[in-house]
């Protein structure tokens, strides 16, 4: 078992096994992904409030909540590289601000225009809303950060710093509809006990969520193996793995 | 054939379907850039080691 998880920390091992997982993710996201938004326009029924407005919530959802757990990946592994001096760990950082800031970009525009019909406005200075806006800010300084050094090692280090710190902004995005008056609806899904959706509504949200993490975890995976030939061109491995 | 109905979303079309053709946009976006990027990087690792072994030489 720990060998297994140590061996994430080896470049070479990460590359190939990230080549192998990459296909299975993108296959399984397609069925996934298929499924939900096939059901979730043509089959669940519209609505008693929102009428057929509401379907935007099966890729707006996804993208919002992908927004934020990529954000903490990127947190913990920028975390790991700042604590153990892993290197790994910013490779997987680097790896996933782009990704994290097109789900938030998505997130952004889909709540703008569920808005619309909904609260008479695409936009509006709500909590939840504010804290999302922040978390694409977050996501462009620790691109900015990594990139706006001439020392690399340092540009890695500022980043992780940002996203470490900014990690604090996760909590409340989650929590902003809790702790503040909101134009956002509460939580539907993440209910304890109880979610507030109907089955038929709720299985292609459940199968999008599922669908955009693979998804997630394919993009990863090809990028991860961009980012460490990036970083180890040098290595006698890369020169095996390139020639072949 | 899928009927106008299914199209007109109860009159919420114009918000309905930009926000899934957006999330197919930024979907295949992603997988592109990323392929991209990896095959860049295997490009510059590849000059990279020609260089390396004609010094070599």
């Amino acid at each position: 078992m720990w060998t297994w998880f140590y061996k994430l920390a080896s470049p070479p091992h990460v590359y190939a096994l990230a080549g192998t997982l990459a296909p299975w993710f993108l296959g399984l996201a397609a069925l996934t992904i298929g499924y939900g938004v096939i059901d979730g326009l043509a089959f669940a029924p519209p609505d008693y409030q929102q009428g057929d407005a509401f379907r935007i919530i099966y890729v707006h959802a996804p993208a919002a909540w992908m927004s934020t757990f990529v954000y903490t990946i990127m947190a913990v592994a920028g975390a790991i590289a700042l604590i153990w001096r892993i290197k790994m760990g910013h490779i997987v950082a680097a790896a996933c601000a782009p990704i994290g800031t097109s789900f938030t970009v998505l997130a952004l525009v889909t709540g703008s225009l569920w808005g619309k019909p909904m609260w008479g406005t695409y936009w509006a200075w709500d909590p939840r809303l504010t804290s999302e806006l922040i978390l694409l800010f977050l996501y462009f300084g620790t691109m900015s950060l990594r990139g706006g050094f001439e020392d690399a090692a340092q540009g890695d280090r500022a980043a992780a710093l940002l996203a470490v710190v900014g990690v604090v902004n996760v909590p409340i995005i989650h929590y902003s509809v809790v702790w503040w008056n909101s134009l956002h609806q509460g939580a539907t899904v993440a209910k304890l006990g109880k979610p507030a959706m109907d089955p038929s509504m709720l299985w292609p949200l459940l199968s999008n969520l599922l669908g955009f993490m693979l998804f997630f975890g394919a993009v990863l995976c090809i990028r991860l193996r961009g980012e460490i030939l990036n970083r180890e061109r040098q290595a006698t491995w890369v020169r095996r793995v390139v020639s072949l | 054939m899928i009927s106008g109905e299914f199209w007109a979303m109860g009159g919420y079309a114009r918000y309905v379907w930009p926000c899934f053709v957006l999330a197919f946009v930024v979907l295949a976006w992603n997988l592109w850039s990323a392929h991209r990027y990896h095959a860049a990087a295997r490009l510059r690792a590849r000059r990279a080691v020609t260089v390396a072994v004609s010094e070599e030489l």
